[in-house]
């Protein structure tokens, strides 16, 4: 057993813990921690395929910007010691069976299918064979879906503003004008 | 560096983090947490998509980019959604999806 294999696994391991740890922790907080720990770990699981680029993107946009969004959010809407409400005992064991069945559904049938790789010399995920295949609008580029994506998140982030902002103006045309510095320091 | 690590090991951990996050999705009923779930399960794909680009079609880079444009969907997708919560929680004051019954007919 090499260095890489038992790396491997230690990623594996802290994938699965922490992802069942993720959804069965009460404490909303803490899983969000979790949720960060998985995500690390998956950043590590693409170190090891060397693909470098990609390994840094999961570090940055959701180790340092979803992680943190989510944060906020718990923050805003929960108390840090309020403990999460589940679903009752009955739906929680029906819900397991179902997940455990599509779970072996799937791993049956992964072990079942034969996988055959292409056999053409591989190409590097370096940084230079990235940013070129990024720009390029020739047939292996992927100009059109970068600026498609660049123009969504875009969109996104300002729907985002104006869907967290529309109450305010509601509030100032409705209430009185004495309310409105209180609302805009809890907003 | 993951010569002697078979594809279907991956293939595995990504398939039983999806299933968790389904659970996860079934299971709990505050919004955020349901948001992380979401978040497991695109987390998954993206694995499978690089581990189907590096060892299945090692000559292109598709993979690689799909995972990309899925992790920009998943960012876009996460500030909507808690624009959207935030909203919820200011109207209601709560935001379990037991208590949000207001939009039934």
């Amino acid at each position: 057993m090499t260095l890489n294999d038992i790396m491997f696994y230690l990623f594996a391991g802290s994938i699965l813990t922490f992802s069942l740890l993720t959804v069965t922790s009460r404490r909303i907080l803490r899983s969000a921690v979790y949720l960060l720990f998985v995500l690390v770990s998956t950043a590590g699981i693409y170190f090891m395929l060397n693909y470098n680029f990609l390994a840094a993107v999961q570090l940055t946009v959701y180790a340092g910007g979803i992680i943190v969004l989510i944060i906020f959010s718990i923050l805003l809407t929960s108390h840090v010691s309020e403990k999460a409400v589940v679903a009752p005992v009955k739906q929680q064991i029906f819900s397991a069976l179902a997940v455990a069945a599509g779970a072996v559904l799937t791993i049956m049938t992964i072990f079942k299918f034969a996988f055959t790789p292409a056999a053409s010399p591989a190409v590097e995920a370096n940084i230079q064979n990235v940013g070129r295949a990024l720009v390029s609008y020739n047939r292996d580029g992927f100009a059109l879906p970068f600026e498609v994506i660049s123009i969504l998140l875009l969109a996104a982030m300002v729907g985002a503003i104006v869907l967290a902002k529309k109450e305010k103006h509601l509030e100032i045309t409705d209430n009185q004008p004495k309310n409105n510095p209180d609302n805009s320091s809890k907003s | 560096m993951i010569d002697n690590i078979p594809l279907n090991s991956f293939l595995v951990i990504s398939t039983l983090m999806f299933f968790i996050g389904i659970y996860g999705f079934l299971i709990r009923r505050n919004l955020i947490t349901m948001l992380m779930s979401i978040e497991l399960i695109l987390n998954s794909v993206n694995i499978n998509f690089v581990v189907f680009n590096k060892f299945l079609y090692p000559n292109l880079l598709h993979g690689h980019f799909f995972s990309l444009i899925v992790i920009a969907v998943a960012a876009s997708e996460a500030a909507v959604a808690i624009a959207i919560i935030i909203n919820i929680y200011r109207n209601f004051k709560s935001i379990d999806v037991d208590n949000l019954d207001q939009m039934k007919f």
